[in-house]
């Protein structure tokens, strides 16, 4: 392996280093230091982000098995980012002392993910993805378990793992036809060789459901529910937020490049599953009094909008998806730290508690609503430009009763977010959550998805480098 | 750094300096220096404005200004001004500065209160200066979201019904609108060509006809609930009932002009066929909303309900003398919009100030108010006046020029609907004349009348500000006309040569 291809592969390998580090660290400190692991694997994360940023070398690697472009480069690095952030954020709640024997599996597990996701994106071939799939999803489920004492993350953990097996099971069988029909996994010859027929068409759509499965469109949504509730709060956030994310991402490069021959196929189903994601996820969200089955419900309704930008299947179309989830990833994290720093303080984390939050922890709330409304849409923060951005492509291929479908849906959607903010701002409450002394790594987290929130919607050179990237796939 | 930008930047510097300073006092002093620098600026942009004209420049919009912020969606910020947006944006200044002293005492959270109602000026400025329909969607909702705040925490009686249902139905107005510009945007190069956001440049292309049918509806109605159109006006009545005297006045003052002016600027100036195919079906609409918003203040007894059905009458004159599309019915709606914008400001402001005192806004709980508090008293009464159209005042000017630009339309159906929107003049004075009488005159029926103190002095700066632009409307109307009809002329230019 030259320098080349390292350079190439840097994201990969970087965090294959990090991750045996780690590994190592956890041998050699003893049981009273190993919180000291905390800071080492969050330390060596951040110089593993930097590095990712270092200037792209686009290329193709094992016979066009691994293909990273600027492209793929840029979605590395808004993961690597949105990581980072939730590593801040697990900070106060890894030094928990029941956590104590555990914290380095929880940096190794979610390295392994990452790494899993990586590959993922970076995949040229179906088999590939696949392998990349699998080393994302495994991993998850011990993290989503991670609080084995409670029965419920254990729930949590058996129910995610069965549920990613079965759909496992399904995209197998869609590779496999795929691989059947057309003789090939890599994506350039199957992109060449597919159409309409009866068999391919099957195999996509057992493709498709396995990705849905991952992304929680509806109808593959039900394994979110528990699995969102019963996992510890940080990982709830990793799972709806950067798990979501690259599948989206995923799918969408893989929609536009291999299956664009059959897009007559796929458009009207992805109109479907909007619909039906968009407004199923908003029922389900205006009922929620649990702040993190609230936040899990609501990202499947934001999922919904993600179709949008796919159904356009044009380069804004692309572009918007990209950099909705990279907006997504700074006002959905930023939700989920206010509530994870609340819930490790004062172990409140239903609505009702969070009255009078404004009183007594005024930052804490502010944050709060504007995550809520950049995740609601709400100028003049980023969520707006987003959304409307989905919005114009989907416009721009004439879909105009699904955007109005939309809009209306993220008129619900305010519903709920203001319920939050009128609790904080509003409602009264006897005994309010103290305040609360943010610990400074989750300070700097949140600080991050507030800048995030602002400069991606005021800078527009984010969005015009986006768009020079994804132009001509 | 362009005079337009700094009507959005003010406010925002404003509301940085809020977020620095300690104690309420200092919150008041710099909200009302802000906005009184505010205020001169929108003096100074008269001047210029009219400067610019007698110049000879005969351009659509003035001072403008244009940098490309989305350069994909060719998303630009672009701003300008003619003689309309200039009224518009005098009308905001003095409403907003007026806002600020009627709220000096707001005791509860009052950084909070005065930083939202600022940002929310700032997003009104900004729709008012706005020239590309994105930009000026992004101002529409910085302005309404504040509100939900602002009643949610400083609304009285039932604030969070109230604030919720106001926000979800503007919201749901917002959807249709978005749907409505973006499809006007993705039809905007019918001809190939870049698509464009720019009011200026859409209004140069024709858009297909049947694009215009479609999306026609959903611009006007979308703007039409802000401008509270018959049947989506009820957020309008239990919004301002609950909201804080400011926010009551800065809302029936300006913010429902927001819907005025956006159905005019966008809706019917960029969808003119359209306009004219399926102006029938909205005017019948604003017909019931002017009698039913005027009988529906007749049977009231809360003040604030009073002049938020008497707001919705109003109001729906503004759309419908938009939708007449003649040059002296809409000189009319513009001058509507802002005498009726001056004057429910004023009238909420006086409620405010009332209510403050008596703590009651039921009518027939008081009377005799005019020999303890003389000064409220006046200035009630004459914004009653000016709002039943007595000549002189700015209301007669013009209710006026609307029913004349109306029935120039020589058709059955258009001089049908005048004479019935003509009706509402006789049933506002009914609701007026009642109002004064039961309110101000008669014999006090609660003792503790009697002590009350008539106005401070920054409700004496709240009302004279007011009553002083009510004034100058009425008693010279000639320079905002002139101001107004300059600026109408291309607009009718274009939709005339559109009529087959």
């Amino acid at each position: 392996m030259n320098l080349e291809s390292f350079l190439l592969m840097r994201h990969e390998l970087v965090l294959t280093i990090i991750t045996l580090i780690v590994l190592v660290a956890e041998l050699s400190v003893n049981d009273d230091n190993k919180r000291k692991v905390i800071s080492i694997a969050t330390v060596l994360f951040g110089i593993n982000m930097v590095i990712g940023f270092l200037p792209n070398m686009a290329g193709i690697l094992f016979g066009k098995m691994y293909i990273n472009t600027d492209l793929q480069w840029t979605m590395k690095n808004i993961l690597n980012l949105g990581v980072f952030v939730v590593l801040l954020q697990s900070v106060a709640w890894l030094k928990e002392t029941e956590n104590k024997i555990k914290i380095s599996e929880f940096y190794i597990l979610i390295f392994s993910t990452l790494l899993g996701m990586q590959f993922m994106i970076s995949s040229g071939s179906f088999l590939m993805l696949y392998l990349g799939l699998e080393l994302a999803t495994i991993p998850m489920a011990a993290l989503a378990a991670y609080d084995r004492y409670r029965s419920n993350s254990a729930e949590a953990g058996v129910k995610l793992i069965l549920s990613a097996a079965m759909s496992s099971a399904v995209l197998l069988l869609g590779i496999s036809f795929i691989y059947g029909t057309t003789g090939s996994t890599y994506f350039d010859v199957v992109a060449l060789k597919y159409t309409t027929a009866p068999l391919q068409t099957l195999a996509f759509i057992l493709f498709f459901s396995g990705m849905a499965f991952k992304i929680s469109l509806v109808p593959f949504h039900l394994w979110t529910a528990d699995v969102y509730e019963g996992s510890p709060i940080n990982v709830t956030s990793y799972l709806s937020v950067i798990s979501k994310g690259a599948s989206a991402f995923i799918l969408v490069t893989v929609l536009f490049t291999v299956f664009n021959s059959i897009a007559l196929i796929w458009k009207p189903l992805m109109y479907i599953i909007a619909v039906l994601t968009m407004t199923v996820g908003n029922l389900f969200a205006m009922r929620q009094q649990n702040m993190k089955r609230f936040l899990a419900f609501s990202s499947i309704a934001q999922a919904g909008f993600i179709l949008l930008g796919i159904i356009g299947a044009s380069n804004i179309g692309m572009t918007s998806v990209i950099y909705f989830v990279f907006v997504y990833i700074f006002s959905n994290l930023g939700a989920f730290g206010v509530v994870s720093v609340i819930y490790y303080k004062s172990r409140k984390e239903n609505m009702d508690d969070y009255n009078g939050l404004y009183f007594t922890n005024p930052k804490l709330s502010l944050v709060m609503m504007l995550a809520l409304f950049s995740l609601a849409g709400i100028p003049p923060v980023a969520g707006f430009f987003g959304k409307f951005f989905l919005f114009t492509a989907a416009a721009e291929s004439g879909y105009y009763w699904l955007v109005f479908i939309a809009v209306l849906n993220a008129t619900i959607s305010l519903y709920y977010y203001l319920l939050v903010v009128k609790a904080m701002f509003i409602n009264k409450n006897e005994t309010p959550i103290a305040y609360i002394k943010t610990d400074w790594p989750a300070k700097v987290a949140i600080l991050i998805c507030v800048i995030g929130i602002f400069a991606v919607g005021f800078y527009s050179g984010i969005y015009q480098y986006i768009t020079s990237i994804s132009f001509g796939i | 750094m362009d005079i337009l930008s700094l009507f959005v930047i003010i406010p925002v510097i404003t509301v940085l300096a809020i977020i620095l300073v300690k104690n309420p006092m200092q919150t008041r002093l710099i909200s009302a220096i802000g906005m009184g620098i505010q205020l001169l600026l929108a003096a100074y942009l008269i001047y210029a404005y009219f400067a610019e004209r007698n110049a000879g420049n005969m351009d659509e919009m003035l001072f403008m200004k244009d940098i490309i912020w989305y350069e994909a969606l060719n998303i630009h910020y672009t701003v300008g001004v003619d003689g309309i947006s200039v009224a518009m944006i005098a009308l905001t200044s003095v409403v907003v500065f007026a806002g600020v002293f009627a709220s000096w005492k707001v005791d509860f959270l009052p950084k909070e209160f005065f930083i939202s109602l600022i940002l929310l000026s700032s997003g009104v400025f900004g729709f008012f200066i706005s020239l590309d329909i994105f930009t000026m969607f992004l101002f529409y909702e910085v302005a309404v979201i504040p509100m939900y705040l602002l009643i949610g925490i400083w609304g009285s009686g039932p604030k969070e019904y109230a604030a919720m249902k106001l926000t979800l139905m503007l919201m749901g107005g917002s959807a249709l609108l978005m749907v409505g510009l973006l499809g006007i945007y993705t039809n905007s190069a019918p001809n190939g060509g870049p698509l464009t956001f720019n009011i200026l440049e859409i209004a140069k292309v024709h858009i297909p006809i049947e694009a215009q049918r479609m999306f026609f509806p959903m611009t006007f109605v979308g703007f039409g609930i802000l401008g509270a159109l018959f049947p989506f006006h009820t957020w309008s009545p239990d919004g301002h009932a609950s909201a804080p005297t400011a926010v009551s006045m800065l809302h029936a003052g300006v913010l429902m002009k927001l819907g005025g002016y956006g159905a005019f600027r966008v809706a019917i100036f960029l969808l003119p066929d359209a306009a004219h195919e399926l102006s029938w079906i909205f005017i019948i609409l604003t017909s019931i909303s002017v009698v039913y918003g005027a009988f529906g203040a007749i049977v009231q007894k809360d003040l604030k309900y009073i002049n938020a059905y008497s707001s919705v009458s109003h109001c729906g004159l503004v759309l419908f003398a938009v939708l007449m599309m003649n040059k002296t019915a809409m000189d009319g709606a513009i001058l509507q919009m802002i005498s009726h914008g001056l004057m429910t400001a004023l009238f909420f402001a006086l409620i405010g100030m009332i209510y403050g005192r008596t703590h009651t806004r039921l009518i027939n709980e008081m009377g005799g108010l005019m020999k303890v508090m003389p000064f409220l008293g006046v200035a009630y009464v004459i914004a009653g006046l000016a709002s039943l159209g007595l000549p002189g005042l700015s209301g007669f000017v013009a209710e006026m020029t609307i029913f004349v630009g109306s029935f120039q339309h020589v058709d059955t159906f258009h001089r049908v609907v005048t004479i019935v929107a003509v009706s509402s003049i006789v049933i506002t004075a009914v609701y007026i004349l009642r109002v004064v009488g039961a309110l101000l005159f008669g014999p006090i029926k609660n003792d503790h009348f009697l002590q009350l103190e008539d106005a401070k002095w920054y409700e004496k700066i709240s009302t004279v500000t007011l009553i002083m632009a009510i004034a100058a409307i009425g008693i010279a109307p000639l320079w905002l006309s002139n101001m107004i009809g300059d600026s109408l002329q291309p607009i009718i230019d274009k939709l005339t040569i559109m009529i087959p």
